[in-house]
């Protein structure tokens, strides 16, 4: 019955083939869709994990976690060094990295941190950062740099390279900070985050460019003698002394800023992360924000649910036209074909048979529909991975079917089988008053 | 069997064939009462016991001409048991002794071959398995008169070969030699028509 329903079908290709198209577009749209959504959280929820509590000057929380984690955007005027210090000294704070941000080198953004950031940030379920070569930022070295596996990567990055930031977020920008190079130190491994498309610097390197930047160029014709200069003078460089007196802390921060833009927040027992929020906000001395990056995804997901539905609803649409041009073509053909069934009739088949003759035909349709959409899937994911990845840190991944995804299948298949009762009961009464002769 | 068109012809062979319902006891072929089967046993009855050929379009357009003749055998054990061992060689015979024996034209689409070329496909397919019975409505209707009587005789040796009966149905009666016995549908019908 397959093999004859399949020439049978071989005989219409042209517009079968149409009919798999369509299908298959959307099979591939619907399971694109989700992907895209799973990708999407996963590698957002992948980005934020290890960290317990995101501080950073008081503004929307979505935009904070888009900003410090994602790199996408900025948060508001910085935060004093103090309220970093003040948080690090809380009793139920385990670790603290300070966050400097709005650079860019070519387009990517540059972090000001320091080396405990690549201790304790985690990513995707809970592994630590590691390099593929080189090392962290050592401490010492302001000019170091490491690199995310992306960066490397895509500019052909190695341990020893000297590179060039920009001042700004946009990945074309005339304000280059080309009077303050950085020598990379490591390559991260890739981590499938955002991380893999950030490049990280000491506070103290970060601040050195900015040193430059603020200061009026009182000398020319000698700027490699500028950054210590220039810090001297810099704001930076008091705080600095303001704490000269803690020794601990002094041991601990080779390089104290000005202003910071975000501290990342390791708690000892995450059940005080509320109380810990609570305190943060209602910090007189500075405008504060605490947000729990789960939270704040929630939010996110919440604002972008609905735009997803629509996609969704797109995705299905795209189905059912795809499910009816399929009954289209097949009780299009019908008229035409009843003389084949009045043979058919004659060499004994019984009307039942001709009615699953439509059936397996709908069948192969719609599984040669569901073939091809994932074999699309999989070339328009290896396509898009590279560039999504690179603007948006994010991964498609080729991975195999989860439970969701087989299920839509099936239902789209039995989708496929229900519609093409439609013209089989049809041919079915038709073969029944046609008899062996065809009324016209 | 003749008689003018519209007066039923076509009706009686339906009855026969078991497409259209009669009453029990009405029709009886090879011993079976054709009336008395229900739907699935008429259709399986049909092709284990007669051969038919149409007027024009005979073929499934998209088989080829062997795969065409073979069809009987798909679809009833008993045509399939009496077309010998090998039914696609038996086929081909009959193909070859009604004139088709072009190897090349077995294989094409049976939408390439002429009217001439399709009528004797379909008498191979109506005699493959050796039914009781072979219906032919009007077989030669769309062929021109050298290749109707060329056909006809055809058709009458191979069903004399075959050991099957042959009901053959024209409005023609220069075609009334080739048969035994030859009958007037009207006169048949008490006049009715």
């Amino acid at each position: 019955m397959l093999g004859f329903s399949l020439r049978s079908l071989w005989n219409r290709r042209f517009v079968a083939g149409l009919t798999v198209l369509a299908i298959s577009l959307s099979v591939a749209l619907i399971l694109g869709v989700e992907r895209l959504r799973d990708g999407a959280r996963d590698s957002f929820a992948n980005s934020a994990s290890g960290i317990d509590l995101i501080v950073a000057p008081r503004g929307n929380s979505v935009q904070i976690l888009m900003a410090t984690v994602f790199g996408v955007g900025g948060t508001g005027t910085g935060m004093t060094w103090d309220s970093f210090e003040w948080l690090e000294d809380r009793p139920e704070v385990a670790w603290a990295v300070p966050i400097q941000m709005g650079d860019n080198h070519r387009g990517y953004p540059v972090i000001g941190t320091v080396a405990s950031y690549f201790e304790h940030l985690r990513h995707s379920g809970g592994q630590p950062l590691s390099l593929a070569a080189g090392t962290f930022l050592s401490g010492d070295g302001a000019d170091a740099a490491v690199v995310g596996a992306e960066v490397a990567a895509r500019f052909d990055y190695a341990p020893g390279a000297v590179i060039v930031n920009a001042h700004g977020a946009g990945e074309v920008s005339f304000d280059l900070h080309d009077d303050a190079p950085f020598t990379i130190s490591g390559v991260l491994a890739p981590t499938g985050t955002a991380v893999d498309r950030m490049v990280f610097v000491t506070l103290e390197g970060f601040d050195a460019l900015h040193a430059q930047e603020y200061a009026p160029a009182a000398d020319p014709l000698d700027p490699a003698a500028m950054p210590t200069d220039d810090h001297d003078d810099h704001d930076g460089h008091d705080a600095h002394e303001d704490h000269g007196e803690h020794e601990g802390t002094e041991a601990k921060h080779s390089h104290e800023p000005d202003r910071i833009n975000a501290v990342y927040v390791g708690l000892i027992d995450r059940t005080n992360v509320l109380g810990l929020q609570r305190a943060v906000n209602e910090r007189a001395s500075d405008a504060l924000s605490a947000v729990l990056p789960a939270v704040a995804l929630a939010e996110l997901w919440g604002i972008t649910g609905t735009a997803e539905r629509a996609m969704r609803l797109m995705a299905w649409a795209v189905a059912l036209a795809g499910m009816i041009g399929m009954v289209v073509m097949l009780s299009a053909t019908l008229d035409t074909r009843r003389r084949e069934f009045a043979i058919l009739r004659s060499v004994g088949a019984t009307p039942t048979r001709i009615f699953s003759l439509i059936v397996a035909e709908a069948a192969i349709l719609t599984a040669a529909g569901l073939i091809l959409g994932l074999v699309l899937l999989t070339v328009a994911t290896f396509v898009t991975d590279p560039i999504l990845s690179a603007r948006f840190g994010m991964r498609l991944g080729l991975n195999v079917f989860g439970m969701r995804e087989m299920a839509t299948l099936f239902v789209i298949f039995w989708a496929g089988l229900l519609a093409s009762l439609f013209p089989a009961a049809r041919v079915y009464r038709m073969t029944l008053a046609d008899g062996l002769s065809v009324r016209l | 069997m003749f008689g003018p068109s519209g007066c039923g012809k076509s009706t009686l062979l339906s009855a026969i064939a078991g497409v259209v319902d009669v009453s029990p006891e009405a029709i009886l072929v090879a011993n079976n009462d054709v009336g008395a089967l229900n739907g699935g046993a008429r259709d399986r009855f049909r092709v284990d016991h007669i051969g038919i050929i149409f007027q024009v379009f005979n073929l499934i357009p998209w088989l080829s001409a062997l795969e065409n003749v073979l069809l009987p055998c798909t679809f009833s054990k008993r045509r399939l048991a009496r077309a010998g061992e090998d039914p696609a060689k038996t086929a081909r015979n009959l193909l070859d002794e009604l004139g088709l024996s072009d190897t090349s034209l077995l294989c094409k689409p049976a939408s390439e071959l002429s009217v001439g070329q399709q009528q004797r496909v379909a008498a191979a397919r109506a005699l493959i398995g050796k039914p009781d019975l072979i219906l032919a409505d009007e077989p030669t209707s769309a062929l021109d008169e050298a290749a109707k009587a060329a056909f006809v005789g055809l058709l009458a040796r191979e069903c004399v070969e075959a050991g099957s009966a042959l009901l053959f149905v024209s409005h023609d009666r220069s075609l009334e030699h080739h048969f035994d016995r030859s009958v007037d549908f009207v006169a048949l019908n008490g006049g009715a028509a």
